[in-house]
């Protein structure tokens, strides 16, 4: 029996210990934009012809607060062990790198994902969104949190200091998530932004998961997919071969 | 037989820094174990690269036959490890944090051991406690117990009684001694040389990443048998031939040590003081102790 369940397990209580500030805090300030920018835009701001600003915008909102919590589940986790030297819990028992991956990244996808039901939840109340493909809804949200998940334990294990990691989240996390088509279609970008938009993988997982709802996108959802799962695969890449070679966990 | 923990040339490199060059000794099943050596000198680097939170640059580690590096996941299941750094996880209590170790080690009902390991502690009433409300020793105590959840052949302590009061220590070394009496292989480093000296059947001493001396513990203390005459001296100069024995204080507090063999050799010492005019104010014979042995020849090597 492996200690993957237990550390798991761990993971999930960690943060459920604490739902105020991890889960039900995300989801009122997502549903604060979600109030101010529905308010603000509908009616003046169309992204795709035929679809009412709030049902382009929920989707959308909704998987930036689930890769933001996926991020900040693994990567504080592993941070505060670090700093606090509780680390070592993890490092003498016989956990195996796939233990340890499973559980950050899986918990992570957890927290995301109960985040990301907690927004659906609360817009139920101001309309139903549509569910035109969930099964590819589904499969980028787990995919989104998985990736997110992962680039959590990918700057937990690098970062040294909580400094460290509060650049990575304002600095790379923030932007990416924000800048990825979550209140606006690509296409009303200028050409280069949208060029640039295209480098963006968080952009596939928002673009594909917003297809899951409404059913129109701004990339076809086959190729947003081939991009999501290479992304996922290339973090794991890193992830795994990090906590194979011990990389500034043991020193 | 194999070894409980076989060290094998051990070379653990920071940048440029030599932290272990070369080390190599084995630790037999049942043994109880010292480590001494000044701070610095590599004890908790190579706990660490026992434990395998640690990468030796060159060599190898076996704990129970199994290569901490290759065979990871049994040497570890073998060991139990007491960090000397006082860490805890801020959102458990102490049997939540029992439970998640246990079940790192793949134990998902082990909950008649901890209460048995909580009992030999005296943690019972904290058992429901979180790990924020304890004190120091306490905290200490649930370190010792993580380390003996999976019931390790094998246990390191890195320090266990840095700044615990005596009554713990007495739990402590009870519960201890009981699990070697049982067939528990102990490594133990310590800062209270009379614990490494009551308790420890072989001693080895570490400085500079090198170690320096590695013997039973009785014959050690018997390497430098005797022990030493320390006087305080007033009337008149100490003789040329006593002088010439004496050796000064570390630090120097105006006190004559004259080390003697045997207990024949104090006679004809205070004659010589008597036919000299030296009047004693103060004196006194001391035994050598583990205390005394480690000063030596931790000197002896800096020479």
């Amino acid at each position: 029996m492996s200690g993957f369940s237990t550390l798991f397990r761990k993971e999930i209580l960690r943060f459920w210990k604490v739902v105020y500030q991890t889960v039900a805090g995300p989801v009122i300030s997502t549903v604060l934009y979600l109030l101010v920018f529905s308010n603000a835009l509908q009616g003046r701001v169309e992204a795709f012809p035929g679809v009412a600003y709030t049902t382009f915008l929920v989707p959308g909102l909704v998987m930036m607060a689930m890769q933001q919590n996926s991020f900040a589940n693994a990567s504080s986790s592993l941070i505060q062990s670090k700093v606090t030297g509780n680390v070592v819990f993890i490092l003498l028992p016989p956990l195996s790198v796939r233990d340890l991956f499973g559980a950050y990244v899986g918990a992570a996808m957890v927290r995301g994902l109960a985040v990301g039901l907690g927004v659906l939840a609360v817009t139920l109340f101001f309309s139903i969104p549509r569910f035109v493909a969930p099964l590819w809804a589904l499969a980028f949200g787990l995919l989104g949190c998985a990736i997110l998940g992962t680039m959590g334990l990918l700057a937990g294990i690098w970062a040294e200091k909580f400094d460290q990691m509060a650049a990575v989240q304002s600095f790379v996390i923030a932007p990416a998530t924000f800048l990825a088509g979550v209140f606006y279609s690509v296409h009303s970008l200028p050409p280069f932004w949208q060029a640039v938009s295209h480098l963006n993988p968080f952009f596939y997982i928002v673009d594909g998961f917003r297809y899951g709802f409404v059913g129109v996108s701004d990339v076809p959802p086959l190729v947003s997919l081939a991009v999501v799962c290479a992304t996922l695969a290339a973090v794991s890449t890193v992830a795994l071969s990090m906590l194979k070679t011990g990389y500034k966990l043991r020193h | 037989m194999t070894a409980a923990i076989e060290i094998h040339n051990v070379v653990k490199r920071y940048g440029g820094f030599e932290a272990l060059r070369g080390i190599s000794f084995s630790v037999q099943p049942g043994e109880f174990f010292g480590l001494l050596g000044p701070n610095g000198a590599g004890k908790t680097t190579l706990i660490s690269t026992i434990a395998g939170i640690t990468r030796a640059t060159s060599g190898q580690v076996r704990v129970m036959g199994h290569d901490v590096v290759t065979d990871y996941q049994a040497a570890r299941r073998a060991l139990g490890v007491v960090p000397q750094e006082l860490v805890f996880d801020p959102f458990f209590s102490v049997r939540e944090t029992l439970r998640i170790t246990s079940g790192y080690y793949g134990l998902h009902r082990n909950d008649a051991w901890i209460d048995e390991i909580l009992a030999n502690l005296d943690l019972t009433t904290k058992a429901d406690a979180n790990m924020r409300s304890l004190s120091g020793g306490m905290k200490r105590r649930v370190l010792v117990a993580q380390a003996l959840v999976h019931r390790p052949p094998v246990i390191v302590l890195d320090e266990p009684t840095a700044g615990v009061d005596v009554e713990l220590r007495q739990t402590l070394w009870n519960f201890i001694r009981r699990l070697n009496r049982e067939g528990h292989t102990i490594v133990l480093t310590t800062h209270y040389l009379e614990e490494a000296q009551e308790l420890c059947g072989r001693i080895a001493m570490l400085k500079n990443g090198q170690v320096v001396t590695l013997e039973e513990t009785s014959q050690l203390i018997g390497r430098f048998k005797g022990g030493t005459l320390v006087f305080k001296l007033s009337g008149a100069p100490l003789p040329a031939d006593l002088a010439a024995r004496s050796q000064p204080g570390h630090p120097p507090d105006g006190r004559v040590r004259i080390a003697v063999g045997r207990y024949d050799e104090v006679e004809p010492i205070l004659a010589a003081l008597r036919v000299a005019g030296c009047v004693i104010d103060e004196m006194e014979m001391t035994h050598t102790d583990l205390e005394e042995v480690f000063l030596r020849i931790m000197r002896q090597e800096a020479a």
